[in-house]
C-alpha cells in the first residue's frame, strides 16, 4: 500500500472577486521512503497543495477528493483529529525560516514542546532528544543554542532548526514547501544535502515543492509539474527530465540558464501565468505555448497515462517529444 | 538592565528640570495673580500678600525661591487653600485618585484585553461585531454622560449604591467611578488586543506552530499572546499614568476628592504652586512608566536588550 494517495483533490478560494480554484483534481501517489517533486511557476496551485494535505487552508478555502494517508482520509479529519497527525506523522518545513520560527520563544522550546506535546517526554528527556536532533542536522554547538533566540540564527541555521523540529517525532512524510527558496546558492546546497542524507536515515517520505528543476533533478524520484492548478505532466524524475512530452515541462527545463552555453539569450516561456479567477477555455498553457493548435482553444485535455506510470495533460501525440 | 534603569533615573533629572521651568515661565507670563478676584483687596492687604508669597520680586527670585524648596521636596504653600501646603493637599487626594485609578486599570487591562483577544479569534461573528460595537461606544460615549448615567441608574432608580462620596474607598463608593474611568480605556485596550492579535494570527510562525499539531489555546497562551501585547503595553504605559491621575469628572460628580480636581481649580485659580504640584506629579509618572514599559518590552521581546 502506498503511504499517501490522492484523489482528485481540489482547493477552492471563495473571494471577494469570486471562486478560485488553486488547486483542480490532482492526483498522485507516494510511497513509503519515496520523494516527489512538484514543480510549477508562482500561483500554480503547489503551496496550497501541501496546505491542504497539512489541514492549514486560509478559512475561506474549501477542499474537495481525498488524500488518503495509510488509508485513513487525512482531509475529512476534525481539526482535534489532525492535530494527532501534524508533525507526528506529517511534518511541513515552509518557505521562509525567517519567519518561520516563533521570535519571542527559545528554540529549544520550540523544539522540546513538540516531543512533550506527542511522544509525551518529560522535559528533561524531550531537552536531550531535541539537541541530538540538532546534531543531526549539523547544528555546530547543539547544546548552547538550545537556549538561544531565532533572532541569534542565521537563515540557513533557522532552516537547520525547522528541519530538526519537523524530523522530531520521525514522521513517515516530510512535506517541504521550498525550503532553500529564501536561502543562499551555498546554504540551498548543504541544506538539499542534508535533507537527502535525512531521507536516507530515517526512510521518511517526503513531498519536496520548489520551482527549482534542480533540486527536483538531486532529491526526487518523481516529480508532477502543475500549471494553473492543473496536473501537466507526471512520472518519474528521469523520463519527464529526459523524455518531457509536455511542451510546458520542456520550457520548464529550457528555461534553465547553463554556464556553458555562454553568450545565449535566456530562453523563457512568454507570457504570464493564467488568472485563476479568470481561466482561459480549453487548455490552460494554450496561450504560451508555441504548439497550440485550434483543439487546445476550445477542448481541455485530459490527463492520459500513455505508458505506464508516466500521465500527461496535452493533445500533441505523446511521442512528439521524444522525437525532438 | 541595572545600567539601564539607572540611566533611566539620570536621564529624568534634567528633563523634569526642563518640564519644571517651561511650565514655571508660562504660568507666570499668563495675565493674572491668585489674587486677582473680583473683590479688590485694599492695596496694603495685596502688597503683603505679595510680599508673604515672594510675588513683588523678579520672576526668576521666585523661580529659584521654588526650586529651592522643591530640593528639600517642599511643593510649597498652596495660594488658594490657606493653611494647606500642596504636599499636603496631593498626599489627601492622590491616593483617592491612585486607588479608583488602580482597580480601573486591572478592570480595564483584563477586560480589554480578553474581550479584544476573543473578538479577533471570533474574527467576523456577531461575537466580534458586538465587541467592536461596544468598543467604539466606549469611546465615543464621554464619561460625563456615562457618569450622570450611572448615578441615575444605580442611585436613583435603583437605590444599589451611594451617589458618591468616598468613606475610605469602600467598595459601593468605588464601583460608579470605576466604570466611568475604566470604559473608554476598555474600549481602546480592546481595539488595539484585537488588531494586535489579528496581525499576529496571520504571522508565519503561527502557521508554524499550527503544523506542529499544537491545541489551539496552546498557540494562543503560548505563541501568539506575547507578540500580541507589544503594541498594547506601548498604549498601557501613557494610559495609566492618565488613569492613576484622575479625572476631574469623576471628582466632580461622585464627590471622591480625588486629584482631578485640582487640575483644572489650580489653573483656574491661578494656584501656581497647585498647577506647578500635579505637573511634576504627572511629569515624574510619565517618565516612571514609560520607563517600565521600555522595561517589559524587554521581558517580552528578546530582541530588545539594553
Amino acid at each position: 500500500m502506498n503511504l499517501l494517495e490522492v484523489d482528485n483533490l481540489r482547493v477552492n478560494f471563495r473571494t471577494p472577486d469570486g471562486f478560485v480554484t488553486a488547486v483542480n483534481d490532482l492526483n498522485f501517489t507516494l510511497g513509503q521512503g519515496e520523494t516527489l517533486g512538484i514543480v510549477g511557476e508562482s500561483g500554480s496551485g503547489k503551496s496550497q497543495t501541501a496546505f491542504a494535505l497539512m489541514g492549514l487552508l486560509a478559512k475561506n478555502g474549501i477542499i474537495g477528493g481525498q488524500a488518503r494517508f495509510k488509508g485513513q482520509d487525512i482531509l475529512s479529519l476534525s481539526d482535534k483529529q489532525m492535530n494527532r497527525i501534524r508533525s507526528k506523522e506529517i511534518a511541513m518545513i515552509f518557505q521562509d525560516p525567517m519567519t518561520s520560527l516563533n521570535p519571542y520563544m527559545k528554540v529549544g522550546k520550540q523544539l522540546i514542546e513538540v516531543l512533550m506535546l506527542h511522544k509525551g517526554m518529560s522535559k528533561v528527556d524531550a531537552f536531550e532528544e531535541a539537541v541530538k536532533m540538532l546534531d543531526a542536522v549539523k547544528m555546530p554547538e547543539a547544546r548552547k543554542r538550545m537556549n538561544m533566540y531565532p533572532h541569534e540564527f542565521s537563515g540557513g541555521m533557522r532552516q537547520r532548526v525547522m528541519i530538526a523540529m519537523a524530523l522530531l517525532c520521525q514522521p513517515k512524510l516530510l512535506i517541504a514547501d521550498e525550503p532553500t527558496t529564501a536561502l543562499d546558492v551555498t546554504v540551498q546546497a548543504q541544506i538539499l544535502t542534508l535533507l537527502n542524507e535525512l531521507k536516507n536515515d530515517f526512510n521518511t517520505s517526503i513531498i519536496m515543492i520548489t520551482h527549482d528543476l534542480g533540486v527536483v533533478a538531486g532529491l526526487c524520484d518523481k516529480v508532477l509539474v502543475m500549471y494553473a492548478g492543473q496536473t501537466m505532466e507526471y512520472g518519474s524524475t528521469e523520463d519527464v527530465f529526459y523524455q518531457p512530452t509536455h511542451p510546458y515541462t520542456r520550457g520548464l527545463l529550457q528555461a534553465i540558464p547553463r554556464l556553458d552555453s555562454e553568450g545565449d539569450i535566456l530562453t523563457t516561456i512568454p507570457g504570464n501565468p493564467p488568472n485563476l479567477l479568470n481561466l482561459p477555455s480549453g487548455c490552460p498553457f494554450h496561450s504560451r505555448c508555441e504548439f497550440a493548435e485550434e483543439r487546445c482553444v476550445k477542448e481541455a485535455p485530459t490527463l492520459e497515462e500513455y505508458q505506464v506510470g508516466k500521465l500527461r495533460a496535452c493533445h500533441k501525440s505523446a511521442d512528439w517529444g521524444v522525437a525532438s | 538592565m541595572f545600567t539601564f534603569i539607572s540611566k533611566r533615573i539620570l536621564e529624568a533629572i534634567p528633563t523634569l528640570l526642563v518640564l519644571i521651568t517651561i511650565s514655571f515661565f508660562l504660568m507666570h507670563a499668563a495675565p493674572g495673580s491668585p489674587f486677582s478676584s473680583e473683590r479688590a483687596l485694599p492695596a496694603e492687604v495685596l502688597a503683603n500678600i505679595n510680599a508673604k508669597y515672594h510675588l513683588d520680586e523678579p520672576v526668576i527670585n521666585q523661580y529659584f525661591y521654588y526650586l529651592g524648596g522643591l530640593l528639600q521636596g517642599d511643593l510649597g504653600p498652596s495660594f488658594r487653600y490657606k493653611d494647606f501646603t500642596i504636599n499636603e493637599l496631593i498626599a489627601q487626594s492622590f491616593p483617592v485618585s491612585a486607588e479608583i485609578g488602580i482597580w480601573s486599570f486591572l478592570v480595564a487591562l483584563i477586560l480589554g484585553v480578553g474581550c479584544g483577544i476573543i473578538a479577533a479569534l471570533r474574527q467576523n461573528s456577531w461575537i466580534d461585531y458586538s465587541v467592536m460595537a461596544f468598543a467604539n461606544l466606549g469611546i465615543v460615549l464621554p464619561n460625563f454622560v456615562l457618569a450622570p448615567l450611572c448615578i441615575l441608574f444605580f442611585s436613583i432608580y435603583n437605590h444599589w449604591l451611594p451617589p458618591g462620596g468616598w468613606n475610605g474607598g469602600a467598595w459601593p463608593y468605588l464601583i460608579m467611578p470605576v466604570i466611568a474611568m475604566s470604559t473608554s480605556y476598555i474600549a481602546q485596550i480592546a481595539r488595539i488586543t484585537r488588531g494586535s492579535m489579528i496581525e499576529t494570527m496571520h504571522s508565519n510562525f503561527i502557521r508554524t506552530a499550527h503544523a506542529k499539531g499544537l491545541p489551539k489555546h496552546r498557540i494562543i497562551f503560548q505563541h501568539a499572546l506575547r507578540p500580541t501585547m507589544l503594541p498594547v503595553i506601548s498604549y498601557l504605559g501613557p494610559a495609566f499614568v492618565g488613569i492613576v491621575t484622575g479625572s476631574v469628572i469623576v471628582d466632580v460628580y461622585f464627590g471622591t476628592g480625588g486629584i482631578g480636581q485640582h487640575f483644572i481649580n489650580g489653573a483656574l485659580n491661578r494656584d501656581y504652586s497647585m498647577v506647578m504640584g500635579v505637573t511634576i506629579l504627572v511629569g515624574t509618572l510619565t517618565i516612571l512608566f514609560n520607563a517600565v514599559v521600555d522595561i517589559l518590552y524587554a521581558v517580552i521581546d528578546p530582541k530588545i536588550r539594553y
